[in-house]
């Protein structure tokens, strides 16, 4: 089936089973590998990506469903010269251990920053939810979205 | 390779539902796409979620408030209307899952499914709400314990597409408790739920409505308990016998989540804390 998408504001025609993952074809027939497979279930949150602007597990889409509509990766969140104000804080404060769950964490936390810039910490830690990390025990995660989000107040 | 429809229109998508009545209905997906790999992919699927008529929380001419089908769970969260009139629901959809299950979840979805765990079917149980169900002849409209038939199974017609669920008016005057234990706080799967509303009429539990999930084959209605609540008022002593009827009247599983002697006890308590909150 023809599907018309868009991808990280770019048109991507692609003639693809409807019922596949959206994850698996970002991941393969897009070459957009940043989006990661942690539970495959819609528990973990590493496969997160934006569709119109809103964080949707890509685990749990069929690519059929997301035609005509904005799908945004963390592969666009970072411009050409310099990471996205929160991956540069997940960075900067080690909000990172393993590294699988930091794209989706990368991607609600940009979420966060557009649509609750006034979000407190608990705020926070109720729209990263569904947002799972094994490594870090989300204090440096958490730290470094309110670091982001302080900076842009 | 599968079909992928996606009417916009709710009369495009009964015609398609009638004649496709093999195809698999999704709204947000966030179930049908649990394990979807190690399963045959559906001959075709409807796909509901861009139906305008579908999505809505309007004031109805009786009921307090209707809402469509597939109107995303995080706009119910953002309603003030569902915040004030069904507080419950509120709360219920609140804990489901975090932003990303929110954006697709929707209440027909989770009503289609029919999981004995779906969290919002003992809140549609204990507000009595109505289930509108639509075929390209018209519309009907039951109860929606009436819905619900079995495991997994539904009173819906192979033509027929869930269009919007009903509530009845003056429910923001009924005490509305939510509480649901899982694993942990934030997505985590139920082992147990309580729906509970009532009222206190000078000092006497009035219209109580008591509705369990997760503690049979399907969500229920415990109508021993509620038959032992009205008209009485709120003690210890009431909670203790609530909870001894609400024995007799379960018959929860032990699966990979929780052992049935673990529910039961949960769902006990969670009927026992309830009433006594009633205590003044």
């Amino acid at each position: 089936m023809n599907l018309e998408l868009n991808v990280n504001g770019e048109p991507r025609p692609l003639d693809v089973d409807p019922w596949r993952r959206l994850l698996d074809v970002l991941r393969e027939d897009l070459g957009l590998t940043g989006s990661k497979e942690g539970c495959g279930e819609g528990e973990c949150g590493a496969c997160s990506v934006l569709l119109d602007g809103e964080p949707v597990n890509s685990c749990l889409l069929p690519v059929g469903a997301v035609e005509g509509r904005a799908v945004r990766t963390v592969e666009d969140l970072a411009s050409a010269d310099a990471l996205h104000p929160v991956q540069r804080a997940l960075v900067d404060l080690a909000g990172t251990q393993c590294g699988i769950c930091t794209p989706g964490i990368a991607v609600t936390a940009a979420w966060i920053l557009e649509t609750h810039p006034e979000a407190d910490r608990a705020q926070v830690r109720t729209l990263l939810a569904g947002n799972l990390c094994r490594c870090t025990g989300y204090q440096l995660v958490v730290d470094a979205v309110m670091a982001a989000l302080e900076a842009q107040r | 390779m599968t079909a992928y429809l996606r009417p916009t229109s709710l009369d495009e998508a009964l015609a398609l539902r009638a004649a496709h009545p093999d195809y698999a209905v999704v709204a947000g997906g966030t179930d049908l796409l649990v394990g979807a790999l190690e399963r045959p992919a559906p001959a075709g699927v409807l796909d509901v979620f861009g139906v305008a008529e579908l999505v809505g929380i309007t004031p109805g001419p009786r009921e307090a408030l209707t809402v469509g089908a597939a109107t995303p769970y995080a706009r119910l969260l953002e309603s003030p209307r569902i915040r004030t009139t069904l507080p419950m629901l509120h709360t219920c959809v609140r804990e489901i899952g975090a932003a990303q299950i929110q954006a697709r979840g929707t209440l027909g979805g989770n009503a289609q499914t029919c999981s004995p765990v779906g969290d919002t079917l003992p809140v549609l149980l204990a507000l009595e709400a109505e289930v509108e169900l639509a075929n390209q002849a018209g519309r009907r409209r039951l109860p929606f314990a009436e819905f619900v038939t079995g495991y997994r199974q539904t009173a819906l017609a192979a033509d027929e597409l869930i269009v919007a669920f009903h509530f009845p008016a003056g429910l923001s005057r009924l005490r509305q408790h939510w509480r649901k234990v899982g694993t942990r706080r934030a997505q985590a799967i139920s082992k147990v739920m309580l729906a509970a509303v009532a009222s206190l009429d000078d000092g006497t539990i009035a219209s109580p409505r008591v509705a369990f999930g997760a503690v049979a084959d399907r969500p229920l209605r415990i109508q021993s308990v509620e038959a032992a609540l009205a008209g009485r008022p709120p003690s210890l002593g009431l909670a203790d016998e609530a909870a001894a009827l609400l024995e007799q009247a379960i018959t929860p599983i032990s699966d990979v989540r929780s052992s049935a002697d673990y529910r039961l006890q949960v769902a006990k308590n969670m009927l026992h804390r309830w009433v006594a909150s009633l205590v003044d």
